[in-house]
């Protein structure tokens, strides 16, 4: 029996190297919670045993039931009919068969039919459907929901919500973005008033609602009249059967199984979520870290799945006399794709803990708040670990997702025209990747959110700290290229800060950010490949190639090439 | 509310057979195969579940078998069976189909009163398809064998559509009643994961045993009750549990004698090239209806 958590000696390799002791703590307050509820965990090697059960029974699912219908489910799509969405069959029997197994609630509460796990772990098991069918996982993913109505809504809405989405009954959707506010947020005009008993109530238009026929839809709206900006925006949640239509559903190029919706709210009753003005600033974008986590691992998914077709039919395909991938063109590329996956995945599940290390002191704070006790302490380190969270969040979005795409592109490459065929996998592994830069924040919009914080170097304390630590001898030389490769970061922010110019700091950002982002990505394979040494191949790759495109990167920035923007019109439009 | 017994297996995974599994002599080294759930029980399973889903009721899992086919009924927790027993002894070790069916149905006798006894068509290891039937015989109840499909479960009977060469039959019949099922009749359900947490400790009387080995701080009796108290002691029945006939049960129970293995590979003697064409696929037809193969 293939199972995509075990048979995937990576994600394995990740899992055993999980640091969640505090974490878990936290969550299973001290493991009181063991008393209470028999599937908790008693301490934290019963938890890890648990987690790894678990993700064996995901495994199994993602392998023997939802990747063999991956295909159909994008062939057949979804259907709009009477105002009614229908999910293809493979899809109806995938969510079934998940909820069946309990796995709909992941991260939610017990006490609220969820099973209380961390994050982390439901990353890992967002990495693997999205490797058996990418469209599946804009479902399963659409757990957070749940989970911020539990960090935000009064303890009613949790009882009227929660057991549900538990169950897999409730499904869920984000309605944020409108016709004129995609990126821009701040725009959002879908009108929230009240009638004279203080109910609340919607009237307006969301475009690219992503399950927008979802049982409970959370939903971005204007709710003090008159206001411009994000303050005027709040959180709401409502019954998508109770007056939301379905106004159409779009025909996309991927993730076919995945209804988009554009929804048209008509009067529709709804509960404020936490207070009023907090929906964008604080509700949502504390929602929209988390989904890019989801999506960063929807593209991890994705790019392991390219990655296997592509290796596979290498091996099969012959020409010349010999498999094609003894090519070293092609064997190449193959290596490319392999160390491009393994670092992806460093990042991903380094970062996975830090939003967890993150939420769970957050919540540490809010419990000792609670209880009268003091938190100077803590608040302190939640400062820093959101900070951290914050940056690593948009970096691994905006590094997984164009690597997805390279690497479906690749994968197809290497099919060579039979990989541009409907009957292989690759085509619509290509096709669905291609939207993993683009929604929850495009590349462009993650390079804004992790810009400023790159340009306060606020990782200086830890590379610092990584540079003084010791590797074995054999690392010399990588150690080495990832101190140039900082010294080059520093030489382009200086540059850039001395400059001061706030169009070319734009562009630049781009270089500035991947500049960061190789330093992260190298120390945290160097760190693999101290633990295992396969890793080593990968980390050498890595970091010389990084060293060559930190050189492009610093290149780009000081050679002036950027300077001929302010003659875009005359290069664009000829004016 | 109706309640069902479980008849599982653990076999060995043929599906996986590499170069070092068969022997010489064409037999099966089964320690060199991973042991698997037998996947027709797990499909019995499975309608029984589903029975308990929509009538109510409870599901009890048994298996006779060594001390490691508690791994199954581990699964079978996992999937939703609200008991379990194992039915392990050496003394019931080498036992044909007709002794297997003579301790199984004294456990159930031994287990109380069901309205549904389901089990597998056949094993994957023996393919008699005997065990299930000569299990009825004994509890004197009636049979329906090859199940495809149940019908409807209403007034004390249960219509069952089951297969039959070249078709299907129609049967009614009153509780209680062993049906033994064929692979698709249902989808087994996934594992449920708060199951999985739960259950995973649960261990048999021989796991419990194998604990305290070695470790004389430790008594059996002790532990068995601590695993009672938080029902993860999968109920264990052995020789002494049971008012067994020894004669009936294991090697000496067992009529069925193996005389030889041997290893046959059937080779094509000829072959005929045809022609992709439709006058060849017709020539194809015409030779097969000869042949009486078609029609």
């Amino acid at each position: 029996m293939q199972n995509f958590f075990l048979d995937n000696s990576d994600v394995l390799f990740h899992f055993k190297k999980l640091d969640l002791r505090d974490i878990v703590a936290i969550a299973e307050n001290d493991y009181a919670e063991a008393k209470e509820f028999p599937d908790a965990p008693v301490n934290y090697d019963d938890a890890m045993e648990n987690y790894k059960k678990v993700l064996e029974v995901v495994g199994d699912l993602a392998a023997n039931r939802v990747a063999p219908r991956a295909a159909a489910v994008d062939h057949e799509g979804v259907m709009l009919q009477n105002g009614t969405v229908s999910y293809a069959s493979g899809t109806q029997k995938s969510l079934h068969e998940l909820a069946q197994a309990d796995l709909m609630g992941m991260i939610l509460p017990r006490k609220y039919g969820g099973m209380n796990f961390p994050f982390t772990i439901y990353i890992m098991a967002v990495e693997i459907i999205a490797r058996a069918d990418a469209s599946l996982m804009n479902l399963f993913g659409l757990q957070d929901i749940g989970d911020t109505i539990r960090k935000f809504g009064n303890e009613q809405q949790r009882q009227e919500f929660l057991p549900k989405f538990s169950t897999g009954e409730y499904t869920g959707a984000m309605a944020l973005t409108e016709p004129d506010a995609g990126s821009d947020l701040q725009s959002v005009k879908l009108q929230a008033y009240q009638n004279q008993d203080g109910a609340w109530f919607l009237r307006g238009v969301k475009r690219f609602i992503t399950n927008g026929n979802g049982e409970v839809l959370l939903v971005l709206a204007r709710s003090e009249a008159g206001t411009k900006d994000g303050r005027g925006l709040s959180l709401f949640v409502c019954n998508g059967s109770d007056g939301v239509k379905v106004r159409r559903i779009e025909n996309k190029l991927g993730i076919h199984g995945s209804p988009t919706c554009e929804l048209q709210f008509n009067d529709t009753p709804a509960q404020l979520i936490g207070s009023r003005k907090f929906g964008l600033i604080k509700y949502v974008l504390d929602l929209m870290y988390r989904a890019r986590m989801g999506v960063s691992a929807q593209a991890l998914g994705i790019s392991q799945a390219a990655y296997e077709e592509a290796l596979r039919y290498a091996r099969d395909r012959v020409q010349f006399g010999k498999a094609i991938y003894a090519l070293p063109a092609v064997s190449n590329m193959l290596i490319e794709m392999r160390v491009a996956l393994e670092v992806n995945r460093s990042l991903l599940y380094y970062t996975a803990q830090a939003v967890d290390r993150k939420e769970k002191i957050e919540e540490l704070v809010e419990k000792l708040r609670e209880e009268g006790k003091p938190f100077s302490e803590q608040t302190v380190e939640l400062k820093q670990a959101t900070k951290i969270a914050n940056l690593l969040t948009p970096i691994t979005k905006y590094v997984l997702a164009e690597s997805a795409n390279r690497m479906a592109y690749d994968a197809l490459q290497i099919h060579g025209g039979t990989g541009y065929m409907k009957e292989f996998r690759v085509e619509r592994l290509a096709r669905d990747a291609r939207i993993t830069n683009i929604y929850e924040g495009t590349s462009q919009m993650q390079i804004v959110a992790a810009a400023g914080t790159v340009m306060n170097d606020i990782l200086h304390d830890y590379f610092d700290a990584k540079e003084a630590q010791t590797y074995r001898s054999g690392f010399s030389r990588l150690v080495e290229c990832l101190k140039e490769i900082r010294l080059l970061f520093y030489d382009a922010l200086k540059y850039v800060v001395e400059k001061k110019d706030t169009t070319f700091q734009d562009i630049a950002a781009k270089d500035l950010v991947e500049l960061y982002s190789y330093l992260i990505i190298g120390y945290l394979i160097l760190d693999d490949a101290e633990i295992d040494q396969r890793k080593v191949f990968i980390a050498n790759r890595y970091i010389l190639g990084a060293l060559a495109k930190a050189r492009s990167n610093v290149e780009s920035i000081k050679s002036g090439v950027f300077s001929d923007i302010l003659h875009a019109d005359k290069i664009l439009c000829g004016q | 509310m109706y309640h069902s017994i479980v008849l599982v297996k653990q076999v060995p995974d043929t599906a996986n057979i590499t170069g070092n599994v068969m022997q010489e002599d064409g037999t099966v080294n089964r320690s060199k195969l991973p042991a698997v759930f037998n996947h027709e029980d797990k499909v019995a399973l499975e309608i029984a579940l589903q029975i308990k889903d929509t009538y109510g009721g409870t599901v009890t899992a048994i298996t006779m078998g060594p001390p490691r086919a508690s791994d199954i009924l581990r699964e079978c927790l996992y999937m939703g069976a609200d008991r379990v027993y194992l039915i392990s002894d050496r003394k019931f070790a080498g036992a044909d189909t007709l002794a297997t069916s003579y301790v199984l149905s004294e456990a159930i006798k031994k287990i109380g009163t069901f309205d549904f006894i389901f089990a597998g068509r056949q094993a994957i290891d023996g393919d008699t398809a005997q065990v299930g039937p000569q299990t009825a015989e004994k509890l004197q109840i009636p049979q329906i064998t090859y199940v495809e499909e149940i019908r409807s479960v209403e007034n004390g009977t249960v219509t069952a559509k089951r297969k039959i060469d070249g078709g299907f039959e129609i049967i009614r019949c009153a509780l209680p009643v062993l049906l033994t099922v064929v692979k698709d009749t249902a989808e087994p359900r996934s594992f449920k994961a708060k199951r999985v947490m739960t259950y995973k400790g649960a261990r048999s009387l021989m796991e419990i045993e194998k604990l305290v080995e070695g470790n004389s701080l430790l008594s059996v009796d002790a532990l068995v009750h601590e695993y009672e108290s938080r029902s993860l002691f999968i109920k264990t029945l052995t020789m002494d549990d049971l008012h067994l006939d020894l004669v009936r049960c294991g090697v000496h129970g067992s009529p069925t004698k193996v005389y030889k293995v041997e290893s046959v590979v059937l080779n094509s003697g000829e072959h005929e090239h045809v022609e992709p064409t439709k006058a060849g696929i017709g020539k194809l037809i015409d030779k097969l209806m000869e042949d009486h193969i078609l029609g």
